[in-house]
């Protein structure tokens, strides 16, 4: 009876795709619908000001020494006593970043000791010259709201610039004590901060608003825990000094 | 402008001989037919790719003009403005010629395929088919070998080794499914008793579905033709001939800008073309029942191909390619016994209903006790070898 089963099979193959149709679709219709982006995306980078308009860029050029990519490009000055740019002793006279090299790691946000620089969740910048591809600091810098500037070859909607100041560090966040060796969101000023994600503020606590994350975080361990790798730190028992 | 619903025998444009009227009329239905042929390629493209998406779950191209209607013409125009490039080694002549000799005969097939009854405007009436040669049929299956050339001698003349490998494949699997395809129409012919296109489905016409030759010859020759013009155009899951993985593309390989998309569209007027051939050959041509007193041929003739055309994407969609020798074995072994055994069946129908009846149960019958016979003989056998392990005696084979 083999010969008849394979025969009505080879119809029941025509039903799975023929029901096809009659489901709904997946595909998002990219331009127009944009699915939400994963909350630690990093896109094209803002320089940030303070809520009073001062830049809080200080020229320290702690950015370009970390950039791995070496795409930053940053000179500081002394401020003008009577105009201060920024409230420090100097400010970022030339800021660069030439995104035909950034690799977006994040890591200059990381050295940023005034959190001016910080990466948004834009990504759609399709420049067609070398020129365009370097953000100079008209460019980078944030206007008076915090809201980045949006260049003609960048693509993006109003919603998609927000949080584009908040970053996670995972240093102590504004000097607290309490959260010391904690990750978390700044809780500097800017466009759009963000709550606290599950693991920031309390390593145990279950945040509902971030579920794909927690998946996410369940996903990895599950998947090292398939090949064989520990998530769990060995714990160390006694130091052999 | 007045449909008729049946055409008699000869095209009454003709009654009256040829005058200056009926060669520009002659002329205009020519335009018109390539034109149809056009277009619809110009429809099949897109209709293929939507439909395919909307069976695997996606939109497919929607951005081209309306729901992305224009994007084969677009896709199209960028052919026809790409570098010619010809290969060095390439055999000039030959390399130009085949994309034509691939085309043409697709065309000249259509041109044999009746699309409704008559058509009156203006006093003048005349057929809605272009051409009504005693030998239609025959064009037909005699365009479908000369396109083989189109293929073959593509792949030979461009001068590298994977295009001719697929040229070789693509001239044995069309020859061999040649004389399936025949096989199967002989028995249509046989039913209808002309080679006329025109008499093929005027036979057909009647009450609805059941004097179709679908129906008449007895539903497998139709499926064979079915399976048969499927191989023959070398879709899927007979598309060998395109197998991307072992042939980086096929015989069209070193073909770029016009002649490439010549061969384009050589494929997608070949699947029109075969499906308007399945409509009349076995589903009746335009033949369906007249809406509100209008006879309405070529609508009817319309949906059917569009249905046929589906059904093809849907084939593509669903089944996988096919080995090579799986495909031999499927036309020498299946479909070629099978399209003579049904042949000679509806021979015997021709001549006596009865006797063919009894001939062939007498056959199935025979053919029973004959495979029964195997088995138990193989049982004993079996039976006789274990007794021979078991007893330790040594088997007198």
């Amino acid at each position: 009876m083999s010969a008849v089963d394979s025969f009505i099979n080879f119809f029941k193959g025509f039903l799975v795709t023929g029901r096809v149709p009659f489901q709904p679709k997946v595909t998002v219709q990219y331009p127009e619908v944009k699915r939400p982006k994963p909350e630690r995306s990093h896109g094209r980078h803002v320089l940030n000001r303070y809520e009073d308009g001062m830049e809080k860029c200080i020229g320290c050029e702690l950015c370009a020494g970390v950039c791995p990519a070496r795409c930053i490009y940053v000179r500081g000055a002394d401020n003008p006593p009577e105009a201060p740019v920024s409230p420090g002793e100097r400010y970022g006279f030339v800021y660069e970043i030439n995104f035909l090299r950034c690799i977006h790691c994040d890591l200059c946000v990381e050295a940023c000791p005034t959190e001016a620089i910080t990466e948004s969740k834009m990504f759609e910048f399709s420049f067609t010259t070398r020129e365009q591809a370097i953000y100079t600091k008209a460019e980078l810098l944030v206007d008076d709201d915090g809201k980045p500037k949006q260049l003609p070859w960048e693509d993006w909607k109003p919603g998609d610039d927000l949080n584009t100041s908040a970053w996670v560090r995972a240093t102590s966040p504004a000097g607290a004590a309490a959260l010391e060796g904690v990750p978390q969101w700044s809780g500097e000023l800017g466009y759009g901060i963000r709550p606290a994600q599950p693991g920031q503020s309390d390593p145990e606590a279950d945040d509902v608003s971030a579920d794909t994350d927690k998946s996410l975080r369940e996903m990895a361990s599950s998947a090292m825990k398939a090949i064989g790798v520990s998530t769990v730190r060995p714990r160390r028992s006694g130091r052999s000094s | 402008m007045i449909l008729g619903a049946v055409a008699t025998t000869g095209d009454p444009l003709f009654s009256h001989g040829m005058s200056l009227t009926v060669w520009v009329i002659l002329v205009i239905k020519v335009l018109i037919v390539f034109a149809i042929v056009l277009v619809s390629v110009l429809f099949m493209v897109m209709y293929e790719r939507k439909a395919v998406a909307v069976l695997g779950n996606r939109y497919g191209p929607n951005r081209a003009g309306p729901d992305g209607w224009l994007q084969s013409l677009a896709d199209g125009t960028k052919l026809f403005f790409k570098e010619a490039f010809m290969p060095a080694r390439a055999d000039p002549v030959v390399y130009k010629i085949a994309p034509f000799l691939a085309l043409v005969p697709v065309f000249v097939a259509f041109s044999v395929i009746p699309m409704g009854g008559h058509i009156t405007i203006s006093g003048i009436t005349t057929r809605l088919q272009l051409a009504d040669p005693p030998w239609g049929i025959l064009l037909v299956l005699a365009c479908s070998s000369i396109a083989v050339y189109g293929v073959m001698l593509a792949g030979w003349s461009s001068g590298s080794k994977y295009p001719l490998l697929g040229s070789v494949r693509a001239t044995a699997q069309m020859v061999s499914y040649e004389a399936v395809i025949g096989l199967t129409v002989a028995s249509v012919v046989l039913e209808t008793g002309s080679l006329h296109t025109s008499a093929i489905w005027l036979s057909q016409h009647g009450p609805f579905l059941i004097h179709w030759n679908i129906i008449r010859t007895g539903i497998i020759p139709f499926c064979v033709f079915c399976i048969a013009l499927t191989a023959e155009m070398t879709r899927a899951p007979f598309d060998l001939v395109e197998a991307e993985e072992e042939l980086s593309g096929g015989f069209n390989l070193e073909y770029s800008s016009a002649s490439f998309a010549l061969f384009y569209l050589a494929e997608y007027a070949n699947l029109i073309t075969g499906a308007a051939i399945i409509t009349t050959l076995w589903l009746g041509g335009p033949d369906g029942p007249a809406i509100a007193g209008h006879h309405i041929g070529p609508f009817w003739f319309a949906l059917k191909v569009l249905i046929l055309l589906y059904i093809f994407v849907w084939i593509r969609a669903t089944l996988p390619r096919m080995r090579y020798d799986q495909l031999m074995e499927l036309c020498w072994k299946r479909l070629i016994p099978l399209a003579l055994a049904m042949l000679m069946i509806d021979a015997g129908f021709q001549v006596s209903r009865i006797w063919t009846v009894v001939t062939v149960a007498g056959a199935i019958l025979g053919l029973l006790l004959l495979w029964r016979a195997i088995v138990v003989g193989r049982g004993a056998t079996a039976i006789e070898s274990d007794y021979a392990r078991a007893t330790g005696l040594r088997s007198h084979t």
